[in-house]
C-alpha cells in the first residue's frame, strides 16, 4: 500500500477541503464504471478510496502522521464493503444480452442489434467490394477519412513437403491460385505445421501502402519408415534371429543413403543403436532393432531347442511383473 | 439473479433515503421492474447502477443537472463497446484472408492496438 498522501497527490499539510477535492477529482477520473475496458481501473479506484478513507478521518490521519498505523492497516470493513466485494456496473455494461439502459441515439427506440452496425459503419457494409475495409469503402461512414494508406493483405497458403525434404531442407515451387509461382525455401529441420513468412509476397498495398506477406503453412508428409523425435530420426530395422544372437554387419537407410551398422551379439527387439550425426541438424539416427523369427518351419532349430537347457534360465515375464 | 425491493436497496447505503432513490427512478436514471402489486423490484444490474449513481452524487459531488448528460454518455459508451464486441466476434468468424485484410486496414488506422484481440 502506497503512502495515502502520495496516492491523492497532496501535501502532508493539506487541509480537509484540499484532500476531499483531490479525492473527488481522482475518483471521478478513475471510477471503474466510467472506464470500462481499463483493466487496472478498479485497483486504482480502490487505492484512491482507501487513501481517502484514511485521510478524511481526523483520528486515523493523526495516528498515521504519528506513525502509529501504517497505510496498509487502515482498510476498514466499510471500505471493504464499498469497494472490495462490490459488483461494479461495468460488469453488466458489456453484457451482450443486456436489454436495459440502452443509449438513445436520437431516433426513439433504436434496436442496436439490428441497426447499430450499419448506422455506425455506414457504407463499409454497402460497398460489397471484395476489398472489405478499403479506403473507398470507409468514405461516408462515421470513421471516414480523406486519404490513408492500407498495407496489402497477407495471403495464406498450405504446402505439403516430404519428410526428407523437411529434414534436410529444399526449395519447393508453390503454384498460386492466379497461376503465378512462388519458390519457397524449406529450411532444414522444418517441423510439421510451421508457418513460413515470405515478406512482400502477399497482396499489393492500397493507396501506396506496402505489399503484404505470404504466410505458408507447411505440412510434413509422414515417411513410411523414418519418424522424428526432436532432432533425432528413428527407424525400425528388422533383423533375423541369427543376426540377433550372433551379431552382424547390416546396411541401414539414413537421410543420406545407406550406411553399414554393426549389430552386437545378443541384441534383442527394441534395442536402439545410434548413428552419430545422421539425424536432423546435428541430431542422430536411432536404429530400433526388431527380431523377426523364420517364417517357415525350421526343424533343426526346433530339435536343438528341445534339447537345449539355457545357462541363465530367467523368465522374462518376471521382469515385467506379470 | 435475485430481485430485491427498494428498502433492501437503500439499506445497502449509509445515507440514501427512499425518497431520493424514487427521484432517480422518476428521472429514468435507474429503471427497476414493477410487479403486479406496483412494487419496484431491483435486479443486480439495477443495484449496480444505483451504486454508480450514488458514487457520482454522494461521493464525487457530481451536480444533479450534470447527471443526465453523464449517464447518457456512459450508456452510449457501453452500447458502442457492445457493438464493437459484436463486430470482433463477426470478424473472428471470417476466413483468415478477410481477417488479415481487416487487421491491415486497422493497422493503417493505428486502431488495432486499441481493439486488441488479434493474433500477430
Amino acid at each position: 500500500m502506497r503512502d495515502p498522501y502520495e496516492v491523492l497527490g497532496v501535501e502532508r499539510s493539506a487541509t480537509e477541503q484540499q484532500i476531499t477535492s483531490a479525492y473527488r477529482k481522482l475518483a471521478k477520473k478513475h471510477h471503474p464504471d466510467v472506464n470500462p475496458g481499463k483493466k487496472d481501473a478498479e485497483e486504482k479506484f480502490k487505492e484512491i478510496a482507501q487513501a481517502y478513507d484514511l485521510l478524511s478521518d481526523k483520528e486515523k490521519r493523526a495516528k498515521f502522521d504519528r506513525g502509529e498505523i501504517d497505510a496498509s492497516g487502515q482498510e476498514t470493513a466499510q471500505a471493504q464493503e464499498r469497494y472490495g466485494a462490490r459488483n461494479f456496473y461495468h460488469r453488466y455494461g458489456d453484457d451482450a444480452g443486456r436489454t436495459k439502459y440502452r443509449a438513445d441515439f436520437g431516433e426513439g427506440e433504436v434496436d442496436l442489434d439490428d441497426l447499430d452496425l450499419e448506422s455506425i459503419f455506414g457504407s463499409a457494409f454497402r460497398g460489397g467490394r471484395a476489398r472489405g475495409f478499403g479506403a473507398r469503402d470507409f468514405r461516408g461512414s462515421d470513421f471516414a477519412e480523406t486519404e490513408f494508406k492500407v498495407p496489402g493483405a497477407n495471403m495464406r497458403y498450405a504446402l505439403n513437403v516430404d519428410f526428407i525434404d523437411a529434414a534436410k531442407g529444399a526449395v519447393k515451387r508453390l503454384t498460386l491460385p492466379d497461376g503465378k509461382t512462388l519458390d519457397v525455401t524449406i529450411p532444414p529441420g522444418l517441423k510439421d505445421g510451421q508457418v513460413l513468412r515470405l515478406k512482400g509476397k502477399g497482396q499489393p498495398g492500397f493507396n501506396g501502402g506496402p505489399t503484404g506477406d505470404a504466410l505458408i503453412e507447411v505440412n510434413v508428409n509422414p515417411h513410411p519408415r523414418f519418424r522424428r523425435e526432436g532432432d533425432d530420426v528413428v527407424i525400425e530395422v528388422p533383423i533375423t534371429l541369427k543376426e540377433a544372437i550372433l551379431g552382424a554387419k547390416i546396411e541401414v537407410p539414413t537421410l543420406d543413403g545407406t550406411v553399414a551398422l554393426t549389430v552386437p551379439a545378443n541384441s534383442t527387439t527394441g534395442k536402439r543403436l545410434r548413428l552419430r550425426g545422421r539425424g536432423i541438424k546435428g541430431g542422430h539416427q536411432q536404429v530400433e532393432l526388431k527380431v523377426i523369427l523364420p517364417s517357415e518351419p525350421e526343424p533343426e532349430l526346433a530339435a536343438f531347442l528341445e534339447t537345449w537347457s539355457p545357462r541363465h534360465n530367467r523368465n522374462p515375464r518376471d521382469e515385467v511383473g506379470s | 439473479m435475485s430481485l430485491i425491493r427498494i428498502d433492501a436497496v437503500v439499506a445497502q447505503f449509509p445515507d440514501l433515503q427512499i425518497g431520493e432513490l424514487t427521484g432517480w427512478i422518476e428521472r429514468n436514471w435507474v429503471t427497476p421492474d414493477l410487479d403486479q402489486s406496483e412494487t419496484w423490484l431491483f435486479a443486480d444490474i439495477d443495484v449496480a447502477r444505483v451504486r454508480l449513481i450514488y458514487d457520482l452524487r454522494h461521493e464525487l459531488d457530481v451536480a444533479e443537472d450534470t447527471m443526465p448528460v453523464m449517464l447518457s454518455l456512459l450508456d452510449q459508451v457501453y452500447d458502442l463497446r457492445r457493438t464493437l464486441k459484436a463486430m470482433s466476434r463477426a470478424i473472428a468468424l471470417q476466413p483468415p484472408e478477410v481477417r488479415d485484410a481487416i487487421a491491415a486496414a486497422l493497422d493503417a488506422h493505428d486502431l488495432a492496438a486499441r481493439f486488441g484481440d488479434r493474433d500477430a
